[in-house]
């Protein structure tokens, strides 16, 4: 069994995000760079499918040498090797044409993405992975188990779950649930340095999308305190001067 | 030219947030002088079909075949691919719900469009450019995105877009798409909805608890004061993570983002990563017993006390204030 674990590298979750002066780009001066947290869910479990010599993990990475460190991290906690497509990730539609491209020449049973980046929240890759490999692609999965070539999955809906089967290859992004992320071991840190990171070139993709400005949302007003006697009072301003209720 | 926009339906039946999205669907067209056509896939009644008429569809076409009964993501992303060529959409607007978010890449793709998720705006059309406006970072920022493409795809936040009614109904067209035999590689074995509950993603109220609840015996009261208010229930990550609440109740930057009209945070301190996700909520009630909680920072209401004091006192002034409107 082959998975395919894609990886991206995202502001620190505790980050203050702030822009450049006229607001068209983030300012990452003094921001901590970390492996995406849902990614980490994905691998998890891609090392759990494979642990026992049943399969091998590959990192995939689109992005610049600056990202490096979090695809060492990625192999620390297990992976076999990793890729990083030597470009910078200018939106998900260029990202996923990338790692397509490399799934096709490479074959893979299975491609697990994070649910979405916590930097652009684009819960886009798996679904557009699956759409560039004309492969079944399931988004926001809670649970992933295989039999054989088969994989019997749960995904999150609106009020509830839908349980559904799908044989390889497929794409699916993982979600809390799936797995319990890990914590890389010093066995694991040291090998990391030495596994294989191949770079590869990107090739050309449209650009259909430009990211333009930037702003962070308009400050509350301050909070109205109440005393914890006047339970009434919070549902009138709820009703009168909130219109929440 | 139209605009079309993709109306989900869960168990058959169409929520607000979809009436939402075709409420912006209907205000794009107008926008670029077209007009609005919707599609719906699976089983849906005539009566309801027509009803999207009233949020500004004119036409509304009805894929209902056997195979499309259940929601198969490669399949339902072909059918709507097919009716925007056919119908020639400028603009193709679905739900970023948990489905849409699986649908609207795979749209995008197949019709080399530029796509925008998690859009909490109407689109601007200066000067010739065609820009929307999304969240980003978690909920810490938005990003405005511009859409160089010929065909564009946009993906509504809920709460994002008000609704709005006029006295018309839509006319219904079977539409029959061409299927390819790999398109149904999935296939679904069960769909378990929680009734008595209230979805988190698209609800309009939300009461949500963290660590200072002490544990997860305790949560009967927060259960309560959501099902007397109407509202879903939520929670913080080490509520989650500690496994006393389910992982699809947590809020949060690595969980999932609300913008509810109300969120009621009950012994959630707020840091950062909380904030993040629910920085969207139009109006914010925070309960803590510890003053300097950096959630009353952002809260527009706050009560410093004891939870375990408060709630039982807040249910009965909720069921009042019900039982006199």
């Amino acid at each position: 069994m082959k998975i395919l674990v894609c990886v991206s590298n995202v502001p620190d979750t505790t980050a203050k995000i702030t822009f450049n002066s006229d607001n068209t780009q983030f300012n990452t001066a003094g921001v901590q760079f970390i492996l995406n947290p849902y990614d980490e869910i994905a691998l998890a479990r891609a090392i759990e499918l494979t642990e026992g010599g049943k399969g091998t993990v590959t990192i995939i990475h689109v992005g610049e040498i600056s990202s490096e460190p979090t695809i060492r991290k990625a192999l620390a906690l297990g992976a076999d090797d990793a890729v990083r497509i030597n470009a910078s990730a200018r939106d998900s539609y260029f990202v996923s044409a990338q790692i397509a491209h490399y799934a096709k020449n490479n074959g893979f049973d299975i491609i697990l993405t994070g649910r979405e980046s916590s930097d652009y929240n684009g819960s886009q890759i798996a679904a557009m992975l699956g759409e560039f490999l004309d492969i079944p692609s399931i988004s926001i999965i809670k649970k992933l188990e295989i039999e054989a070539d088969r994989a019997s999955i749960v995904r999150e809906i609106e009020g509830g779950k839908e349980h559904l089967t799908v044989s390889f290859p497929f794409v699916a992004s993982c979600a809390e649930g799936v797995a319990e992320p890990k914590i890389p071991n010093m066995r694991g840190i040291m090998s990391a340095r030495t596994k294989p990171l191949e770079v590869l070139d990107a090739i050309d993709i449209a650009q259909l999308i430009t990211f333009k400005s930037y702003s962070v949302p308009a400050p509350r007003g301050s909070v109205t305190l109440l005393s914890q006697d006047e339970p009434e009072k919070l549902i009138g301003l709820l009703h009168t001067e909130a219109k929440v209720i | 030219m139209s605009v079309l926009v993709y109306v989900e339906n869960a168990d058959g039946k169409f929520k607000k947030s979809t009436f939402e999205v075709v409420s912006y669907a209907a205000a794009i067209a107008e926008l670029l002088k077209t007009e609005l056509i919707a599609i719906s896939i699976g089983n849906v009644n005539q009566d309801d079909l027509s009803t999207l008429g009233k949020y500004g569809a004119k036409r509304v076409l009805n894929a209902s075949t056997e195979n499309l009964k259940t929601f198969v993501n490669q399949a339902y992303a072909s059918v709507i691919a097919e009716a925007a060529k056919k119908e020639e959409a400028a603009v193709v607007v679905l739900a970023n719900s948990f489905t849409g978010k699986g649908l609207s890449p795979r749209v995008a793709v197949k019709l080399k469009a530029g796509l925008v998720d998690a859009a909490v705006e109407l689109p601007k059309t200066d000067n010739n450019t065609f820009t929307v406006k999304r969240t980003a970072f978690s909920g810490k920022a938005f990003a405005t995105v511009e859409l160089n493409s010929e065909i564009k795809v946009i993906a509504l936040n809920p709460n994002s877009y008000q609704l709005k009614e006029s006295e018309s109904s839509a006319n219904i067209e079977d539409f029959k798409p061409d299927f390819k035999e790999s398109d149904f590689r999935t296939m679904v074995s069960e769909i378990v909805r929680s009734s008595d509950k209230i979805a988190l993603p698209d609800a309009e109220l939300v009461v949500s608890a963290g660590r200072g609840m002490k544990g997860p015996e305790n949560w009967a009261m927060i259960e309560e004061l959501a099902k007397v208010l109407g509202a879903a229930t939520a929670c913080s990550k080490p509520v989650s993570d500690a496994g006393w609440r389910p992982h699809e109740e947590h809020v949060g930057q690595t969980g999932i983002a609300v913008s509810p009209n109300l969120y009621i945070a009950i012994g959630i301190s707020g840091a950062i990563q909380h904030l993040a996700g629910i920085s969207s909520s139009k109006i914010i009630v925070v309960i803590n017993k510890d003053p300097e909680a950096p959630f009353f920072k952002v809260a527009d209401y706050g009560i410093v006390g004891d939870a375990f004091e408060i709630l039982p006192k807040l249910i009965n002034a909720i069921k009042a204030y019900k039982a006199h409107a």
